[in-house]
Formats: structure tokens, sequence, C-alpha cells
């Protein structure tokens, strides 16, 4: 690389309000209460989990709501070991696939606890579909993450 | 299915970190080069097709603005494509669709990315929706890791085959990168290297992991008018699909990976092609993750589901193996996004036409590009060859 030019720092902030809509206020006031509301679908049948406005498949509304249950297998995991923008937490975390119980689709979420502290425990204790279910923050906030992981049973 | 299309021309840039130079000098280095190849003036081209990843990546939003005399695209047809990390083959495709449909004869398709002057990590994470799934995105890395143990667990694969595999997928295409004379990553690995480097997302290291890279790539789609005209040697589009599956990550089977499995499906139709393995001379996967790479190696048909890691050991994907895959190295030692996809589509056109160089897969005639976009929601295929 031959001559090192200057260069010309500029920063953009950009807030964003982003509307919620009806189904997903209904989901996370529920995750307020310790409930996970998921959609059945009216054509195939289907439980998608978080609740949707209509099925992604048969693009029909989802009008029948459905308390998933808090408890299911895990598909995959991952060990984030790099401080990615917008993380939940600092890294390392273990974050999750989840089929939660009579549901479609798998849910998006972390495993926590104690075991989960270097990747050779972590390996140890994680197989193909063992049981967790979820752990609640005390203080919730209508988000997300007022599911604070999901746990090892 | 249109007029047949053939690539005639070329450009890209040097890759790798081009903080020397602004971002519409770095796009009209490829478009020259492209313009050169081809033997043309940029006056003879009729349309122009420009994309890159979003404009959070680029610091200066719908940057064709920005790039339209660079592009060459002032007083033109012009249009922009743009639809994440398969851009540069939604571009090909684009070309190939403008000249097939028989509106212009020579079009010209520009993807470009300068990531040294960004955030690219921030940026992928805004591709993920705010209300659900962005707090646990970990970057592109994060998609990758998760379908890679659930493909594991799935067919039993055990993680030291497939660790094995990846890293020996590293091995081959830092290899082959140091052939390539536009490649970013130029560095002999060793298995031990890549097993031994930093875990980012585990199962994902390191040097499983494609670097952030600045570059550009051109390429000029012409009509079999203009290829006659031009008199020279040409890559023809033989077959070509694209398909995308559902938005949320865990409503669709992507180990599977239906949309990449069809979207090969409709290009082999097209192509004629019914044993990708045998009749493929070369193929160009969208391959920023190693472990990805074997999953896709699935889907398309190059193996059966859960044996990849057994292929690539054997060194069926390798250099001189039954098909050679990514032998410019790839997106894992080349990654200027925007211009990632288009980039695998002029590697198969030099390929197919002899014009690799050291590189070159001894008589090459059939080959195969691929672009991955989103969490691995969208895949196209691009398949070129020597003969009309």
């Amino acid at each position: 690389m031959g001559k090192h030019y200057k260069t010309l720092r500029h920063d953009v902030w950009l807030p964003h309000e982003f509307a919620v809509g009806p189904v997903f206020e209904r989901f996370y006031e529920g995750l307020k209460q310790e409930i996970i509301w998921g959609t059945k679908c009216s054509g195939c049948k289907k439980t998608l989990v978080p609740a949707r406005t209509f099925c992604p498949e048969c693009l029909v509304d989802m009008n029948e709501w459905v308390q998933v249950s808090q408890k299911g297998k895990l598909v995959s995991w991952t060990l984030a070991n790099y401080q990615f923008y917008g993380a939940p937490t600092e890294p390392p975390f273990v974050g999750a696939l989840i089929r939660l119980e009579d549901c479609d689709c798998d849910f998006l979420h972390l495993l926590g606890g104690p075991e989960f502290e270097d990747l050779s425990t972590i390996k140890s204790k994680l197989k193909k579909g063992s049981d967790v279910r979820a752990v609640w923050n005390e203080e919730k906030k209508g988000h997300m993450l007022d599911i604070k992981y999901f746990k090892l049973m | 299915m249109g007029r047949a299309v053939a690539v005639i021309g070329i450009g890209q840039t040097k890759h790798g970190d081009r903080s020397e130079i602004t971002y519409p000098d770095l796009v009209r280095e490829a478009v020259k080069a492209a313009i050169d190849d081809a033997g043309l003036d940029i006056e003879d081209i009729e349309g122009v097709v420009y994309g890159s990843m979003p404009s959070m990546m680029e610091g200066v939003g719908m940057n064709h603005f920005y790039f339209a005399e660079a592009l060459g695209a002032v007083g033109k047809e012009f249009m922009r494509t743009e639809t994440c990390g398969t851009t540069g083959i939604s571009l090909a495709f684009t070309g190939y669709y403008w000249v097939a449909s028989g509106c212009a004869d020579l079009v010209m398709v520009v993807g470009s990315e300068k990531q040294h002057e960004g955030d690219s990590q921030a940026a992928i994470v805004t591709v993920y929706d705010p209300l659900y799934q962005r707090p646990f995105a970990s970057g592109a890395p994060g998609i990758y890791s998760w379908l890679s143990q659930d493909w594991m667990w799935r067919y039993n694969v055990p993680e030291e085959k497939a660790r094995d595999a990846a890293a020996r997928l590293s091995v081959d295409h830092h290899r082959d990168a140091l052939k390539t004379p536009y490649a970013h990553i130029r560095k002999e690995l060793s298995l031990e290297d890549v097993k031994t480097s930093p875990i980012l997302v585990y199962p994902i290291r390191l040097y499983d992991t494609c670097p952030a890279s600045d570059g550009a790539c051109a390429v000029i789609f012409g009509s079999e008018d203009a290829v006659k005209r031009l008199g020279k040697k040409a890559a023809w589009i033989k077959g070509v699909g694209f398909r995308g599956d559902e938005y949320v990550f865990g409503d669709a089977d992507r180990v599977v990976s239906e949309c990449a499995s069809q979207a090969a499906a409709a290009a082999y139709d097209m192509a004629g092609v019914t044993d990708p393995l045998t009749e493929l001379d070369v193929a160009e996967p969208y391959n920023p993750f190693t472990f990805m790479e074997m999953i896709h190696y699935e889907s398309f048909g190059f193996c059966e589901p859960g044996q990849a890691a057994d292929e690539i050991l054997k060194g069926t994907f390798g250099p001189g193996g039954k098909l050679h895959c990514a032998p410019s190295g790839g997106v894992l030692c080349t990654n200027a996004i925007g211009a990632c996809a288009l980039m695998r589509v002029a590697e198969i056109a030099l390929q197919v036409t002899g014009k690799a160089g050291e590189r070159q897969v001894d008589g090459a005639k059939l080959g195969f590009a691929h672009g991955l976009g989103g969490l691995n929601q969208f895949n196209g295929v691009m398949i070129l060859g020597r003969d009309k």
C-alpha cells in the first residue's frame, strides 16, 4: 500500500420509534405476566411463537391466541464470544433455538444458568433435544428479555 | 426463456483495505477495468445496474447517486438492485434479464463495498427485526453457528470431523487465494492455525470467517449479436434460479435450506444439469463461513445430506478433486459484500473461458456461481458455460 491519505470522521445518529402494533403489544404484555403468547393458523393449524398477525405459509390472519408452554427442547445453540452491536449481555453468552412444546417453529432466545461458564462444560451439558424451561426476570418491561433465559431442566 | 446472454467483460479492483482512495474512485477502478476487458467505450453501454449493502453500511444513503459518474451512468438507463449478501447475484440476474428481454444489447452491472469506512457488523445486526430477533443476532456468524450445530446433531456428524473438514476448507481456500491477484487475505494457514484461532461464535472461529474487505466488481452482459460483433470469448448464461425462505429464523428449516436447494434445482433444470457433481467442472459457492459452506454443498446436491464433511476430507471439493469449489479462495478470503456474489459469477466466467490464470481448473466448461443473503434467507444460483 502506498501513501496513506486522511480520513474524515462523520457519525450518523438516527433514532427510530418502531410501531409495535396490536399483536406484538399483546405478546409483550403477556411477557410482563409470564405468559408466552402464540397464535394458531385456521388454515394449516400450525402454532407459531411469538404471536403473528398472519400465517407466513397460508397468508391468512391468525386470530386464535394460544398460551404456549414455557418448556421445550433444545434444537441448536451457539456461544457468542465477541461483542456484537445490540447484544443482550456482555460476551460470552449462549444463544439457543428452542422448540417449545406444541409449537410448530423454533423460538430464539438465550440459555443461562450456573453451568454456562466455560465451553467444555457447556458442550458436555447440551444435547440435541435437551429439556429447557423459561426463567423470568423479576423486573419486567414488556420486552423479549423479560424472559431472562432458558435453563436446563 | 428470452435471448441468449453472455458475460463479455469483467473488472475487479484489488480488494483489501482501500482507505487510500475515495469510494467513487474505487467503483470507477472496477468499471474502467471491465470496459477495457470487453474492448468497449463507456458510451457503448446502454444500461447500468448498481448495488451494495444497505445504506447503513455505506455511510452515504442511496450511494448510486454519489457514484453516477464513476459508474458511467450519466445519460443512461439505470437501475439499482440490492438484496443484502445476494446483491451481487441479483445484479447478475438483473443484467441477464435486461439483455435476455431484448431491451438492451450491452448492460453493465456493478457491486461494491468499502467495509473499512463503517461498522459493518452493526449494520448487519440491523437486518434482524427490532421486535423479536435483533437482541439475539450475534452478527452474521450467529445464524451460521446455530445452523452448524443443528446440522451436526441432526446428521450425527461428530464435532471433530466437522471441525477438521471446516479447517480443511479454510486451508484450501487460503492457499487458492494466493493464486488470485485480487484476493484480500493472502496467507498460508495450517489446519492447526484454523482450529486454534479465536472463537467468534462457537463453533465458528476467526479463520472460519470472511474478512471485512473494500472492493468492487463490474460485469458486462451482452447479447449474441454483441458477442459476434466484438469477436471475444464469452461465458454464456446457461441457467438461473433464485428462491427465498420465510423471514423469522425459527420458521423455516434452514439446515435443509430449501431455498438454496430450490434455487440450484431451478438453475440445473434450465441448464439441463441432472448430476451436478459430475457435470459441473467448477463451483464458486458464496462461502463467508466454512461450516455453512459444508451445508450448502448438500443443499446444492454436490453430496448427500450429512456427507459434506466426509467428502471434504476425501478431497472431493478441493484442488484436483471431482468438483473444485472456490478456486478463487472465495468469500472466505475476499469479502467486499455488495460485490461478493458478482465476483462468484466473474470467477466462473473466467474459468469457463480459460482466463483464470494460475488458478485455472483444467478444461472447465461448465461452472456454478452462488449468492447468499440475509439470515440464509435468500439464495441465487447462476450456471455459466463455455458453449452457448
